[in-house]
């Protein structure tokens, strides 16, 4: 007997693969999706009486292959010429042979993140196209309405037809700059998970799960790319500490306050072995640095012990990288914990980032442990100003009112 | 193949001196002459000035006339050029050397029928 839950695992784990061959094939995104769900709905009928195939993959995609042709010929003979060409694409291949061809799901990725998409397409492509997120699943992830996002993705994938966004992974001169794409927006889809940026909750799990499955995939795609490496390695290490990073009411626990027996050791280990296993080749990139700012944190037994030099030396690296305020604010954090408060306000104090509230959350905290009590009262104010998500505002809150009354 | 146009934005008033126009434009022919070796290029035109463009709208039996462009604005259709490429990272490159030549911004957008 197969399960639904068994069936549902399939679904996640080779939807995106589906997808990928069958664009290929078909040469056209919206006929790929339409057979791959066609498949997918007569798997759900034969398997549970006939078990799984050897390769449900494989089953899926010479399904989807089939049916899909089928379609194409019948709608074919009303003269459409849109399932013409489909058609005429379609009898090149042979999908058997392309199941060996793994770069598929690397050029859907590639196409997905293209550059001529808004990054907000890129975003709900991939969770559509590679994840298999339904549409309402990722309105849902975004705080968006269901329609404005259904519109977003038509939208994309129409103007991947019709202005012809290739379907290919690039050549080696642009292949940096569109792998750093790539990898923004699963960052972006990982940290959206981390934090989501409004809402009632802290962690939205899927999200972050969908990340890392698809950081994999990238992984084993171009294993020799030490950022993509560099950013798997930087979301398991920062996933590891979910399960200490909020309390069971919800409340946000931090780094240094976490009970550190429940990080996730497994994701822990892999992370570290992932960093080393980049950082050996010797081409350091900004997903690297801060997966190995990381791998320090998780090296430390308890906050205490946390090599913070190494920290220090790893966001001047990082810095001299991607010059940023943002990262300037991380680097003066951890001086703080070198040279102290002070000299870690010092540097808070001369950035730019007036409208961040992060900012405000670490000069309200430089500036308590510095004894002084009305200025930060008044940074956590303007923190809780610009703070999105409940969690976040509450622990603002609850640390302003630990410095008692006014 | 597809038929990309890709259309130069330019700022409103005088256009630049001879001086610093001429060798843009010779730059320009350069690229254009590219196209042409390359088989990318189908068309190019420079527009006349926006003051010179009349609107005609229809209004039931009638069509009015009226003088001047469209649409005021900063920016104005200065003029295009229609390409023909596999794809629009081709049709991107193209619309990426006319960018570096002229210094203002190319839209870049596909026309409705491929061309087999």
């Amino acid at each position: 007997m197969v399960s639904t839950t068994e069936i549902e695992g399939v679904y996640t784990r080779e939807y995106g693969r589906a997808v990928a061959v069958l664009t290929r094939v078909l040469g056209d995104i919206d006929l790929a999706e339409e057979a791959v769900q066609d498949a997918f709905a007569a798997a759900v009928q034969r398997w549970p009486e006939t078990g799984l195939p050897p390769s449900p993959a494989g089953w899926l995609i010479t399904t989807a292959r089939n049916r899909a042709i089928d379609r194409l010929r019948r709608e074919a003979t009303r003269a459409d010429r849109h399932a013409q060409a489909a058609l005429l694409h379609a009898g090149h291949d042979e999908p058997d042979e392309e199941l060996a061809v793994r770069d598929d799901r690397l050029r859907l990725m590639f196409t997905c993140c293209h550059p001529a998409l808004a990054t907000s397409a890129q975003v709900a492509l991939t969770l559509r196209l590679l994840g298999g997120l339904t549409t309402a699943e990722i309105a849902r992830a975004f705080l968006v309405p269901e329609p404005t996002m259904a519109q977003r993705i038509v939208r994309a994938k129409g103007k991947i037809r019709k202005a012809r966004i290739p379907y290919r992974v690039p050549d080696e001169a642009e292949l940096p700059d569109r792998l750093r794409a790539v990898l923004a927006v699963l960052y972006l889809v990982f940290n959206e998970g981390y934090t989501a940026s409004s809402g009632e909750r802290l962690v939205r799990e899927d999200l972050c799960a969908e990340a890392i499955r698809l950081g994999r995939v990238l992984v084993e795609l171009m294993p020799d790319e030490p950022e993509a490496l560099g950013l798997l390695a930087l979301m398991l290490l920062v996933e590891s500490r979910r399960p200490a990073r909020t309390t069971g009411g919800g409340d946000i626990v931090l780094l240094a306050d976490q009970d550190r027996t429940r990080w996730d050791r497994a994701l822990v280990a892999e992370g570290q072995a992932l960093v080393r296993r980049c950082l050996r080749r010797g081409r350091p990139g900004p997903y690297q640095i801060q997966a190995a700012i990381n791998a320090v944190h998780s090296d430390a037994p308890d906050a205490e012990e946390t090599d913070w030099r190494q920290i220090v030396t790893l966001y001047d690296q990082l810095l001299a990288m991607t010059p940023s305020p943002v990262v300037a604010l991380h680097r003066a954090v951890a001086v703080a914990e070198v040279d102290g408060p002070a000299a870690g306000l010092r540097l808070v104090d001369g950035l730019d980032l007036g409208d961040h509230h992060l900012f405000h959350s670490v000069r309200a905290d430089l500036l308590r442990r510095l004894g002084r009590t009305g200025e930060a009262r008044r940074a956590y104010d303007a923190a809780l100003t610009g703070a999105g998500n409940v969690a976040e505002r509450a622990f603002l809150q609850r640390r302003g009112a630990e410095l008692g009354p006014s | 193949m597809t038929r990309y146009m890709l259309s130069v934005y330019q700022p409103a008033g005088d256009p630049p001196p001879p001086e610093v126009l001429e060798p843009i434009m010779r730059d320009l022919d350069a690229v254009n002459q590219e196209m042409r070796a390359a088989g990318a290029w189908v068309f190019a035109a420079g527009l006349h000035d926006p003051s010179t463009a009349t609107v005609l709208r229809a209004d039931g039996d009638e069509v009015l006339v009226t003088d001047g462009p469209f649409a005021e604005g900063k920016e104005h259709l200065g003029g295009f050029t229609i390409i023909e490429a596999p794809d629009l990272d081709v049709a991107l490159e193209w619309g990426r050397k006319v960018a570096h030549v002229l210094t203002l911004p190319i839209e870049v957008r596909p026309l409705k029928f491929d061309t087999h």
